[in-house]
């Protein structure tokens, strides 16, 4: 008697431990799959500033038509990007942030375009908008770590197999450049 | 590592318990003691309890908010401020983009307040918004959304109700027991009496004066906890413990007092709303850990910005103190660096100076107070307060009139 009972605490036992693992890492994926929405929201932002910022400048910046299209291009580049998996986008909007860096080092040699409140507002929009698409990226990026730490360890990795769960791929920045200022070249 | 919100639970459960119990046992005692019937007491506790929680958990983000003449804004009316907000919102994975308010004060200072992370806001000071640039302020605006998202504000709001009621209950007490006990007779002539009532009494006593000191000990206790970790959930979200460190220099360094802060609401301020004249707001029984060692931490976290890296340097600066997150609360996180800083004259980064953002800020209290302005041809720039009547003013600069809007 006292055995089948301690075989059937073993069983719900094992079942609550079940049931919680499994609550934690559909929480965890669903945690991942928010962050990247936020992501995606941020950089349809980025995308929906560029026009606006191109429009903008275009009247005070006559030489500067080579750097303009770059930004165009990467832009549209990014875009096309949108829903092609996480690897391909973060490489287009990585060339998208590089040309916007090169663009906005330029602006240094347009005294007018600093003075002009439109610009001034943009430039504040868009520098928020880089900010946030590294602080989502840097939440998704935790919220990874966090769902890959379950599917691999144990023994939430028994679970994590059975129930089919894959480890989620981080959104990479590969060159640390993209961060730090852009050195201005006077060429 | 998003799951501080876990770690300490235990610790704040039990602290608050022993409040709760704290402030039982005085009513029990009083009711004993006075009422002749310990439950009767037991009662009065509970119901103050419940009332003033009640009260504050609907009411205290709004009864703060007026408390300190806090006003709200949109994004329109100060964006920079909105965006930080937005930008520490998403760092720390909230759902719901908190309220953001202004106070109309020279005095730097921000307090988050609200009873879950859906009924947020969060306040900073005219002063504050002068003083800092972009980096300190996402500093400041990251440490009270760790507040919020570490659910301090409903704990802390929490602890200052029992602390409340403890105070409340202790100061009837002492009263009756003053002025009530010496006309006494009608209770003691209905039984008890006696040598056994004499000691409850005393117990009573000692207990009233001592009820409100241990309370307000233990609410200082769970707020620096809690302060330290949301120092080290502010690094790790902007991944740049420097800004807040240098914000913090810049606050400990004002000497201003808010003017809407009083004893209740000082937990929820990011540093000490009061100060001693040429004192630093930092002393043993304060509801904050005092400046100095809190930047000492930031700026000894040797290049890393995770909780891991800021409990090592907590504890290298607390020799043997207890560290301020459990094991289970750091373990499978990863290394995290902290990001590059933005050089003070950065090319891409239009950072508005001091001037400008005075100008910025002023404008918008303008603004706010329902100014309007008018610009006058000499260059001025007129403020028109909106109970102004005449339909034009004289410019004091150049003496022209200048028409003010027909519609007032």
């Amino acid at each position: 008697m006292i055995a089948l009972y301690i075989v059937l605490g073993v069983i719900l036992l094992l079942l609550l431990f079940l049931m919680v693992t499994y609550n934690g890492l559909v929480r965890l994926r669903n945690q991942m799959q928010n962050a990247w929405a936020q992501i995606d929201v941020q950089l349809k932002r980025r995308h929906d500033l560029i026009p606006n910022l191109v429009e903008t400048v275009k009247g005070y910046m006559q030489h500067e038509r080579e750097t303009l299209e770059a930004v165009t291009n990467a832009r549209n580049l990014a875009q096309q990007a949108v829903g092609r998996g996480v690897g391909a986008q973060s490489q287009a909007e990585q060339g998208l942030s590089g040309a916007l860096s090169r663009l906005l080092a330029v602006v240094e040699n347009y005294p007018d375009l600093k003075a002009n409140q439109n610009f001034l507002a943009l430039q504040e929009e868009l520098t928020s908008t880089e900010n946030k698409i590294s602080f989502s990226r840097q939440y998704y990026n935790d919220s990874v770590l966090g769902l890959n730490n379950k599917v691999q360890m144990f023994p939430s990795n028994f679970v994590a197999n059975i129930t089919g769960f894959k480890l989620g791929e981080f959104f990479e920045v590969e060159a640390p450049a993209e961060r730090e200022a852009p050195k201005v070249s006077f060429s | 590592m998003w799951e501080q919100v876990r770690s300490n639970r235990i610790r704040s459960v039990v602290l608050v318990g022993m409040m709760a119990a704290l402030l039982l046992g005085v009513g029990y005692l009083l009711g004993e003691a006075f009422l002749d019937s310990p439950v009767s007491g037991l009662v009065i506790a509970l119901v103050i309890l419940a009332v003033l929680n009640l009260v504050a958990f609907f009411q205290g983000d709004n009864i703060m908010l007026a408390l300190s003449r806090a006003r709200k804004i949109k994004r329109d009316d100060h964006p920079r401020l909105y965006n930080i907000v937005e930008e520490m919102k998403i760092a720390s994975g909230l759902e719901r983009m908190p309220d953001v308010y202004i106070i109309d004060d020279q005095a730097m200072n921000a307090f988050a307040t609200g009873r879950d992370a859906n009924h947020a806001s969060v306040a900073v000071t005219a002063g504050l918004l002068q003083a800092l640039n972009r980096d300190e302020l996402q500093g400041v605006v990251g440490h009270e959304l760790a507040h919020i998202k570490n659910r301090d504000v409903l704990l802390m709001s929490l602890c200052g109700v029992l602390l409340g009621a403890i105070v409340i209950l202790a100061w009837y007490g002492s009263r009756i027991m003053l002025f009530g006990g010496m006309a006494g007779g009608r209770r003691s002539s209905r039984g008890g009496g006696g040598g056994g009532g004499g000691i409850i009494i005393i117990v009573a006593i000692v207990l009233a004066i001592l009820a409100p000191i241990l309370a307000q000990l233990i609410y200082f206790a769970i707020s620096r906890k809690r302060e330290y970790m949301a120092d080290a959930s502010s690094a790790l979200y902007t991944r740049y413990p420097e800004g807040l460190a240098s914000a913090l220099e810049k606050l400990g360094g004002s000497k201003i007092q808010v003017q809407g802060a009083n004893q209740a609401t000082a937990p929820a301020y990011i540093i000490n709303p009061f100060r001693e004249k040429g004192r630093a707001a930092a002393d043993l029984t304060s509801t904050h850990p005092p400046i100095s060692e809190r930047i000492r931490i930031l700026r000894s976290m040797g290049g890393g910005a995770s909780l891991a890296d800021y409990n090592k340097s907590y504890q290298s600066i607390h020799k043997g103190g207890k560290p301020v997150f459990s094991g289970a609360t750091l373990a499978g996180a990863g290394i995290v660096d902290v990001r590059a800083a933005v050089p003070e004259a950065a090319p891409t980064e239009h950072e508005p100076s001091k001037a400008e953002r005075t100008r910025e800020v002023s404008n918008l209290m303008w603004r706010m107070n329902k100014y309007e302005t008018v610009d006058c041809d000499c260059g001025t720039k007129l403020k028109i307060p909106p109970d102004f009547k005449r339909s034009n003013i004289r410019c004091p600069h150049c003496g022209r009139i200048n028409n003010v809007r027909p519609n007032r």
